[in-house]
């Protein structure tokens, strides 16, 4: 793996679509005391198979992350294994989040949203739901703006990634 | 046998008798009772244990005596946590297991229901792979896939929970259709590794040129079935070897080239050649605490060539310098091949060669006689048994000192003659692993070597022993404590006692043994010890317990402290004033 000035580290794992397999990837973190940042799973392309693509928010030393990738590996429903690196991968992370707007504040907040590319999904008479798609920095910016207005609801999917072409 | 309708309980005992299991280990109870039946009428042998944990530990016995995978089976809830422990063992260990539990009913599943536990969640972490079977038509399947998964690769433990409607014939859901061959379905699984030929032309040329070179043998090359393999390396290169507490027998003790037991308890020479090496060549060892001591500090000045099956041991303790990532046997005869076509390119070892011999002459392994008329001295008594024995005795050890002593002083000649709980350390494993290993090989001479405390927490498996017409002989090294344990606060806690004395009279050994159905015998003093050898070897109908009566303060030397390096190995105190 390149060494990137990126702080986290992407594992992207290709496991059975069956019950009891996430618990098995998620025990073997828990007990060497890895905090997973995120996590996404959902089935790939192959309905037998899912994808999880797991986030854990702080550069391993290469040692410990190879024996991590080489544990998950030996778990027999996790069909393929690898860290991605960040350099040569693109991320997003889907946010939604209900946020406190008067009438009065909503052109604004609006404005700054076209710029950072997100949608406005629902409006209620003191709040706004909205939605963004972006790397999970722009997210933490966009989300810390939102915090002025007071956040009402929130949640993020965490990164999902694919290697650049 | 072809294609028919049948219930789940049936092809689970079916698919086991395909597998080729002769015998397994269990004990009935309500959820796993529609599969009770049909043992009945099967060809494989089941042996009635008295706690499930002897089920597991004699499938332990079982497999490590005859290389063949271990079968159990136990009901839900109590049941499956009581073999928990032996699950554990083997994990730590890697001992292929298939271990069968009872659940209860799929609709049950979840509601706190009589006997219920969440079986594969607890197992998870102390299992190569379990299933929960959800559909009775997985059957065939599930077991086929279980006994590869235990048996290939690093072998491990495997557990099937089999829920109560799957296998009860009165219930619609067990129906399947049987089929001979059903496909295995692991796309995850694949223990075949292609071995690196880069690798092992790097390690040859390691492996020639270095001075001090040391073989570093560990249990997997008894998994690996790889001793002669082995035996053939050592002989065209001239190099020693050290075999772990998992390796003892892998490869002969009393070779010229064979330095014993490295670790915690390990010889002088042993422990102190790999700490001088300038190559270790690690063949299927997983560098484990109880060997390297301080990690820092361990084998300084050693490169490192590492050979194991399992990707994830390489490179966990100490970076290898050469990985080679393949099955033992196959990887040292691949290395064997590259030796004979090479011209002999031998360096010069004779100073190393003498360095070692001074070491074994300086510090052998030594107790003191005992005085007269106090107790015996363990040693005394394991070295009596192993030359009043035939060399290919199967050996069981229990977990403390006298297992350490075992260790040492036994001479291992033979490949799987020795059994022990290794990674995990549970006390009380001998006497139900002794049994399986009899039951695996019948015409062999098997004993027991356990402590007090230890055969307190198992010694009613000598009960099954006795029903099943399994004769086992078990040597008590008995001294009134837990004698590890009393060995540390002795040391390292001012001689400050605490909790460690169990009895110097109850219980009367002999007269539980009796009760079991057992020959008893009590020794106390060393003129009677071969006689009880040879008269225990003489019996052959059922089972006999001598209870040694042994030294209490008597320390195991040497001892590498815990936390401390290699080099800070203390020797006994009548080898104090020699020179390292
Ligand atoms: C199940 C279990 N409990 C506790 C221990 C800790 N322990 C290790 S050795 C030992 C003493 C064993 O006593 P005994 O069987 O009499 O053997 P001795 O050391 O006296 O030879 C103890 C308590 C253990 N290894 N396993
Ligand atoms: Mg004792």
């Amino acid at each position: 793996m390149k060494k990137t000035q990126a702080n986290y580290t992407i594992l992207v794992i290709t496991v059975e679509n069956k019950f009891g397999v996430l618990a098995r990837v998620s025990g073997l973190f828990s007990r060497r005391g890895v905090n997973i940042k995120s996590l996404a799973v959902a089935p790939t392309d192959k309905a037998e198979f899912s994808r999880i693509t797991v986030d854990l928010d702080i550069e391993l030393e290469s040692v410990s992350l190879d024996q991590i990738i080489n544990q998950l590996d030996k778990l027999i429903n996790v069909v393929e294994i690898r860290a991605l690196d960040p350099a040569e991968s693109v991320e997003r992370e889907l946010m939604i989040v209900t946020v406190e707007a008067e009438a009065s504040q909503r052109d604004e907040l609006v404005d700054h949203l076209d710029k950072v590319g997100g949608k406005v999904l629902n409006i209620g008479t003191e709040s706004m739901m909205l939605s963004l798609v972006e790397t999970s920095s722009v997210i933490d910016d966009f989300e810390s703006f939102l915090s002025d207005y007071g956040i009402v609801e929130l949640q993020r999917t965490g990164r999902v990634a694919l290697d650049s072409l | 046998m072809t294609s028919e309708n049948i219930d789940g309980g049936k092809a689970l005992i079916r698919a086991l008798e395909k597998e080729g299991v002769e015998v397994m280990f269990g004990l009935p109870g309500g959820a796993i009772l529609p599969v009770y039946d049909p043992i009945i009428d099967s060809t494989i042998r089941h042996i009635l244990v008295r706690h499930e944990q002897g089920a597991g530990h004699m499938a332990q016995g079982y497999a490590q005596a005859t290389g063949k995978p271990g079968v159990a089976m136990v009901t839900s809830g109590p049941a499956a946590t009581n073999i928990v422990t032996p699950l554990c063992d083997a994990y730590l260990d890697s001992t292929p297991l298939v271990v069968i539990t009872g659940q209860v009913p799929l609709a049950a599943i979840g509601t706190d229901a009589f006997q219920e536990c969440d079986t594969t969640g607890i197992t998870m972490g102390v299992t190569k792979h379990n299933f929960l079977v959800k559909d009775a038509q997985d059957v065939p399947r599930i077991v086929k896939e279980a006994f590869h998964i235990a048996t290939t690769g690093r072998p491990g433990p495997v557990l099937i929970d089999l829920p109560k409607d799957i296998v009860d014939p009165n219930n619609p859901r067990s129906e399947l259709y049987w089929v001979d061959n059903p496909e295995m379905d692991l796309p995850g699984y694949k223990p075949e590794k292609k071995i690196d030929l880069s690798g092992i032309e790097k390690a040859v040329e390691l492996i020639q040129s270095s001075e001090r070179p040391v073989f570093y043998v560990g249990g997997g090359i008894l998994k690996a079935r790889a001793a002669e393999a082995l035996r053939e390396l050592v002989e065209i290169t001239g190099i020693h070897v050290v075999t772990t507490l998992m390796a003892r027998g892998a490869f002969p003790d009393s070779h010229e080239l064979c330095l014993g037991m490295p670790g915690m308890h390990g010889n002088y020479t042993a422990v102190t050649s790999m700490q001088k090496a300038d190559l270790l060549v690690a063949l299927g060892a997983r560098f484990d605490d109880r060997v390297t001591g301080k990690v820092d500090g361990f084998a300084p000045d050693a490169k490192i060539i590492h050979v194991d099956i399992d990707p994830a041991e390489i490179g966990k303790v100490r970076k290898p310098d050469v990985a080679i990532n393949g099955d033992c046997r196959l990887v040292i005869e691949a290395m064997v091949d590259l030796l004979r076509q090479q011209d002999a390119i031998q360096i010069d070892r004779s100073e190393w060669k003498s360095t070692i011999s001074g070491w074994q002459e300086r510090f052998p392994l030594t107790y003191e006689d005992s005085e007269p008329g106090s107790r015996l001295k363990p040693q005394y008594v394991l070295e009596q048994l192993r030359d009043l024995t035939p060399a290919d005795t199967i050996v069981a050890s229990g977990v403390g000192q006298h297992q350490m002593w075992t260790s040492q002083y036994w001479n291992f000649d033979y490949p799987y003659t020795w059994i022990n709980s290794g990674g995990l350390g549970t006390m009380g494993f001998s006497i139900p692993a002794a049994i399986g290993a009899k039951v695996g090989n019948p015409d062999r001479m098997v004993w027991a070597v356990d402590g007090d405390g230890c055969f307190q927490m198992t010694a009613q498996e000598l009960v099954t022993a006795t029903v099943e017409n399994i004769p086992i002989k078990v040597a008590l090294l008995n001294n009134s404590y837990l004698g590890m344990v009393r060995q540390w606060q002795d040391m390292f806690y001012d001689e400050r006692f605490s909790e460690v004395f169990l009895s110097d009279d109850v219980p009367n050994y002999k007269a539980w043994a009796e009760s079991m159905g057992c020959v008893g015998i009590r020794v106390d003093s060393p003129e009677e010890v071969p006689e009880a050898i040879a008269k225990a070897n003489e019996i052959e109908d059922r089972s006999v317990v001598i209870d040694f009566r042994t030294a209490p303060e008597e320390h195991v030397y040497p001892m590498v402290p815990a936390g401390k390096d290699n080099s800070s190995i203390v020797v006994p105190p009548s080898q104090e004033s020699q020179e390292r």
